[in-house]
């Protein structure tokens, strides 16, 4: 083996650690000023803290200051069986539980090697797009009420409201649903359903078409966004961006194009890119997903009404319990039900990983199994945590105001940061 | 791309590098020297046949019982190819270290951080090694085995002496 060669220089620099800004400030080594943003600041978007060194009003450097809300949720999974360790995934990424739960369920599912039946998967592939577009009008109206823009939050909530209505509608929360289970779903889709989703998928489009009317081309808007915080597509993959933020550079990748999982390869639809991979172009991103989510959801939806009613979790008895109204009668299923709710199912042993793409870009968990019904050790690639290191980069040599705006335009959950 | 070939390159190219290989479920996993992990990494980025241009996950598992102790799991990801690769290092728990990748991708940065923060795990040549969700003063590392999921003792300014000496696994 030959280990001589220096390995290839990153030209990105380090993202700082808030001592290292702190420091030389404290003992007076350095002529710039240091000003503490957060954790309590409106515009940080729940509890993240900004060390910001910055040289009159331009930002030299920032640090990240994470982990206020650190709760040990990998930690506490290992305690719990598969089925019962899925509710922690909902309070991870609290404005996308649904995208949460599918990583999660299709991780198990590969360590189990287990099949779920369509109308299973065709019901999450319809349910995690609404989360894409419930996540992206939240996004859009707090990072439009950042940058002053204050009409555009109330209507993108109006939508949202109906969407959470309809994740209320089949699984009783509005936000932390826990829908998805391992095998296939909680329960059967409600005979509302399609009915409640036409409704939603009917004013969508003509709902978009009114947030445009009021960003698009708005001089404020674009004076704010268009050239702030450019990346290249080289620099978004070696910082690890990926989601809206990377296919703003131009850069085409989308899990459920290229990894299709839950037969996404099966739908109709386009994975929109920008060039400039500026904020105006993350926003013209974000925009043009929700236009091709309800895209999708519209297939999903007919779908549904093609496969028609049938079983919604695996009919394999050593992962999914049997139904209610068997266990009265057959002495098996009592045995399963029983040995399901206070044992659990055991995987073999291995590890496994599942991504899938989120609202905010690549969610992945890995699993490992020891062959014992808890978990061993769950990880998860969460894409908040690891898109934040990118703000450093894109906030050097910008105005303070900037990088406001560039908080917002990333679209950091910290549940998810810190999980 | 499929498995076999990435083998066969990785061993033509690194022979001792590969210690072993596995295939789970579709996946690919090579557990490799720890010493030879930058150079493997390099060689899977650089190769433009290969190409895995993306490190998407990184992170480490306590393995308690077990020799080595430590392991840190690497996940590549190849945009051109659509592919994943697994790479897995075994640390023993006397010295805990391996080489960063930060010198490949800027990303490591603070996935190693959170590797350093949870078990412990050493990375040399990381610009700046410290605890990223834990708070700076908090002693032990939360996620490996044998620390305790619940009863946690909250230490004050005042009281801290006492409640780390009454933790088992605190102490550097």
């Amino acid at each position: 083996m030959t280990i001589t060669a220096d390995p290839p220089k990153v030209t990105l620099p380090a993202v700082p650690s808030p001592k290292e800004i702190t420091q030389p400030a404290l003992e007076g080594r350095t002529e710039n000023m240091v000003l503490n943003m957060g954790p309590h600041h409106p515009s940080t978007h729940g509890v993240l803290r900004l060390v910001v060194e910055m040289n009159g009003e331009t930002v030299v450097r920032v640090a990240p200051d994470i982990g206020f809300l650190h709760t040990g949720i990998e930690k506490t999974m290992e305690s719990k069986t598969y089925q019962k360790a899925l509710v922690m995934t909902d309070r991870m990424d609290y404005l996308a539980p649904l995208s949460n739960n599918l990583s999660y369920v299709l991780a198990v599912e590969k360590l189990l090697d287990c099949e779920v039946p369509p109308r299973a998967m065709t019901a999450r592939v319809l349910l995690t797009e609404l989360t894409r577009i419930s996540s992206h009008l939240v996004w859009l109206g707090t990072h439009a009420l950042d940058l002053a823009a204050m009409s555009v939050f109330l209507y993108g909530f109006r939508e949202r409201e109906q969407i959470l209505d309809i994740f209320e509608l089949v699984s009783g929360a509005r936000m932390m649903t826990s829908y998805f289970r391992v095998g296939g779903l909680a329960y059967d889709l409600p005979e509302e359903f399609p009915a409640t989703v036409q409704a939603l998928v009917d004013v969508m489009p003509s709902r978009i078409d009114e947030y445009e009317s009021l960003l698009t081309g708005n001089p404020i808007w674009l004076e704010r966004t268009v050239g702030v915080g450019a990346i290249n597509t080289a620099d978004a993959i070696s910082l690890g961006l990926t989601g809206p933020g990377l296919r703003a550079t131009g850069c085409p990748w989308d899990l459920r194009k290229d990894m299709p999982y839950c037969g996404y390869e099966t739908y109709d639809f386009n994975v929109p890119v920008a060039k400039n991979g500026d904020i105006y172009d993350r926003y013209l991103v974000r925009i043009a997903e929700m236009r091709e989510s309800v895209k999708i959801v519209k297939q999903a939806l007919q779908r549904l009404k093609d496969i028609g009613p049938g079983p919604v979790t695996t009919l394999d008895r050593k992962i999914s319990p049997p139904p209610k109204a068997e266990i009265t009668e057959s002495m098996e299923s009592l045995i399963h039900h029983f040995k399901l709710w206070t044992e659990g199912f055991k995987p073999p042993i291995g590890d496994a990983l599942a991504a899938v793409e989120s609202p905010r870009g690549e969610l992945a968990t890995y699993i490992v199994s020891d062959g014992s019904p808890k978990p061993y050790r769950v990880h998860f690639r969460a894409p908040s945590f690891i898109n934040l290191q990118s703000l450093d980069v894109m906030a050097r040599g910008r105005l303070m105001a900037d990088l406001i705006a560039l908080i917002a335009s990333m679209d950091p959950v910290l549940g998810e940061v810190d999980r | 791309m499929d498995n076999a070939t990435v083998i066969e390159r990785l061993r033509a190219e690194l022979p001792d590098a590969v210690l072993a290989t596995s295939e789970f479920r579709g996946q690919l996993s090579i557990v490799v020297a720890r010493e030879a992990i930058v150079e493997v990494a390099r060689f899977l980025r650089d190769d433009p046949e290969l190409s895995y241009n993306f490190l998407e996950n990184l992170c480490g598992v306590d393995y308690l019982g077990r020799d080595p102790r430590f392991e840190v799991v690497y996940h590549l990801i190849s945009h051109s190819n659509r592919h994943r690769v697994c790479l897995k290092v075994g640390l023993p728990e006397s010295d805990p270290s391996v080489p960063t990748l930060t010198t490949l991708w800027s990303t490591a940065n603070w996935q190693e951080r959170e590797a350093y923060d949870m078990f412990g795990i050493i990375f040399t040549g990381h610009p700046s090694l410290e605890r990223i969700l834990m708070p700076e003063e908090w002693e032990g590392f939360p996620q490996r085995k044998d620390v305790p999921l619940g009863g946690e003792e909250v230490a004050f300014t005042f009281n801290a002496d006492r409640v780390y000496a009454r933790k088992i696994f605190a102490g550097k």
